[in-house]
């Protein structure tokens, strides 16, 4: 049984939708990722996990409950955690405190968690009393991701975490984002940008258009898939 | 002249911590929910009465009768809140800010229908000064001074130490994140209209400390205090703390070459002034 599961989502921001049915599975475990051309809905797919977008027809499934009705913070308690692509830190907080936010539904002491983030990312541990908006485009990104796991999620969505990063960083990323996949089981849904590179890393991926599902594969099918090359991999 | 100076400097200083207390409810009101709370000034009158009642009326302590009023302000800016703001939060800011208009209305209509609109006093009779190296310095000042001092000592450590404290920063600086990691919002707008409602309850008992107890007293100050939380910087509490003090002490040292009259009017072109050269304000605040 897959973890989450959406099913012919149609909605958007009030307007008119954005997304005009569209339906995924993330298997415990697994890496997929979204990509698609401009506009395709790719980001407001992970809006609607998340309780963020008004969903109008279709359901959202996590571990066999439905999500569809929840509010934000209900959705965060059952373990899924969302990076959004921007302002996804708190410029004024340090970066500890920023952290801290991150384990705020739970109840627990969270030191552990923070020791184990700064243990993946050991600049955070330097940085950790400086202001979060002092920070770099990728020592951000990596505040935001660290910030997600503080929670232990079961479920991690990153909206094109490489956006606007330098290539040194976008490969880190990569790398990071493989290791906690591999380290702590964790099933991680992206969308992005660099397609590219993105399918190659993941175990699935899906190809919106126009706010439908277009096609579906493992990461290194579409990559095969001449029509895609043809359509936005730049050949 | 030196004297004089550092007199003024002592009155700047009591007046400034009077208007930060009142600037701190501001900007923290306009950090969390984006509009500009006109109903502030009343608020601060309404605490002053509360204190009046208590001190006054069931002839309490001063220093409980004015945690009560500041407990009574507090809920009674919950109440408010409940009642009016939030059913509007969903619509724009300026509905918000006009509706915080009419809300001032009602709370100087009530606190006339109530107290009268009359002067009052806490305590009828003149006090002596200290007289130190030639300054003049009011016992009450005194209390003026350490009061706003330890409330503010005490929202510092609520703000840097306490998981609620740091909620509320991060809910200032990004609403939709604060959202998205799952930080209860309401519950955050709720401390926030707690500690807005306290703070300007005792810049109120304070104010009506140093001069008297008048239905528009507050509304008189909303101008000084608006100026001061645009000085520091909207949205920021710290600010709110310095733009308190640089107005009020610009305010006095005003006194030296024009009549006390126009010391509205200086509190309004030093906001004007900080807006054209740095419109963020000295913290950085939101535009």
């Amino acid at each position: 049984m897959s973890l989450l599961a959406l099913d012919d989502i149609h909605g958007g921001y009030g307007g008119a939708d954005i997304l005009s049915g569209v339906s995924l599975t993330v298997a415990a475990g697994e890496i997929v990722v979204i990509v698609g051309p401009n506009g395709a809905g790719k980001s407001t797919a992970m809006k609607a996990v998340f309780g963020l977008i008004t969903i109008r027809r279709g359901t959202v499934w996590f571990a066999g409950e439905n999500l569809t009705r929840l509010r934000t913070d209900q959705i965060v308690r059952r373990g899924i955690c969302y990076v959004p692509q921007v302002d996804n830190v708190f410029p004024s907080l340090t970066v500890e405190e920023n952290l801290e936010m991150g384990a705020y539904v739970r109840n627990d002491d969270a030191s552990p968690q923070l020791a184990r983030v700064y243990e993946l990312f050991p600049r955070l541990f330097e940085r950790r009393s400086q202001a979060a908006g002092t920070l770099s485009g990728g020592e951000r990104q990596m505040v935001a991701i660290g910030r997600a796991l503080m929670l232990e999620p079961r479920l991690l969505l990153l909206d094109e975490p490489t956006a606007g990063l330098a290539p040194r960083f976008i490969d880190q990323i990569f790398e990071t984002v493989r290791g906690i996949n591999r380290a702590l089981g964790l099933s991680i849904l992206m969308v992005e940008q660099n397609a590219r590179k993105a399918l190659g890393f993941a175990d699935r991926g899906y190809v919106l258009v126009l706010g439908r599902n277009r096609f579906e594969d493992t990461g290194p099918g579409l990559l095969a898939n001449r029509e895609i090359a043809d359509m936005f991999l730049g050949g | 002249m030196a004297i004089e100076l550092v007199q003024l400097l002592i009155y700047g200083i009591v007046l400034g911590s009077i208007l930060a207390l009142g600037a701190i409810g501001v900007s923290l009101v306009f950090g969390i929910l984006r509009f500009a709370h006109f109903a502030h000034g009343d608020l601060m009158t309404l605490g002053a009465f509360f204190a009046f009642s208590f001190y006054v009326g069931l002839a309490l302590p001063m220093p409980v009768a004015f945690v009560f009023a500041c407990a009574a302000t507090a809920l009674t800016a919950v109440v408010i809140d409940a009642l009016v703001y939030r059913r509007l939060r969903r619509t724009s800011p300026v509905i918000l800010l006009i509706s915080s208009f009419g809300m001032a209305l009602i709370l100087r209509s009530l606190v006339q229908l109530i107290w009268g609109p009359s002067n009052q006093v806490y305590d009828p009779g003149i006090q002596f000064p200290y007289l130190i190296w030639g300054l003049r310095i009011k016992p009450d000042q005194v209390t003026i001074i350490v009061g706003a001092l330890v409330l503010v000592t005490g929202l510092h450590l609520f703000l840097q130490r306490t998981r609620i404290g740091k909620a509320m920063r991060a809910m200032a600086d990004n609403i939709d994140l604060a959202r998205i990691v799952g930080i209860d919002t309401e519950r955050v707008v709720i401390w926030t209209w707690l500690i807005a409602g306290a703070m300007a309850a005792a810049a109120g008992i304070f104010l009506a400390i140093d001069t008297r107890l008048h239905p528009i007293m507050g509304w008189r100050l909303l101008l000084p205090v608006f100026a001061a939380a645009i000085v520091g910087g909207i949205g920021r509490p710290y600010g709110a703390i310095a733009g308190g003090l640089v107005i009020g002490i610009a305010q006095e040292f005003s006194t030296l070459v024009l009549s006390p009259s126009y010391k509205t009017a200086v509190a309004f072109g030093l906001m004007v002034v900080v807006l054209i050269v740095r419109p963020t304000g000295l913290f950085g605040g939101r535009r």
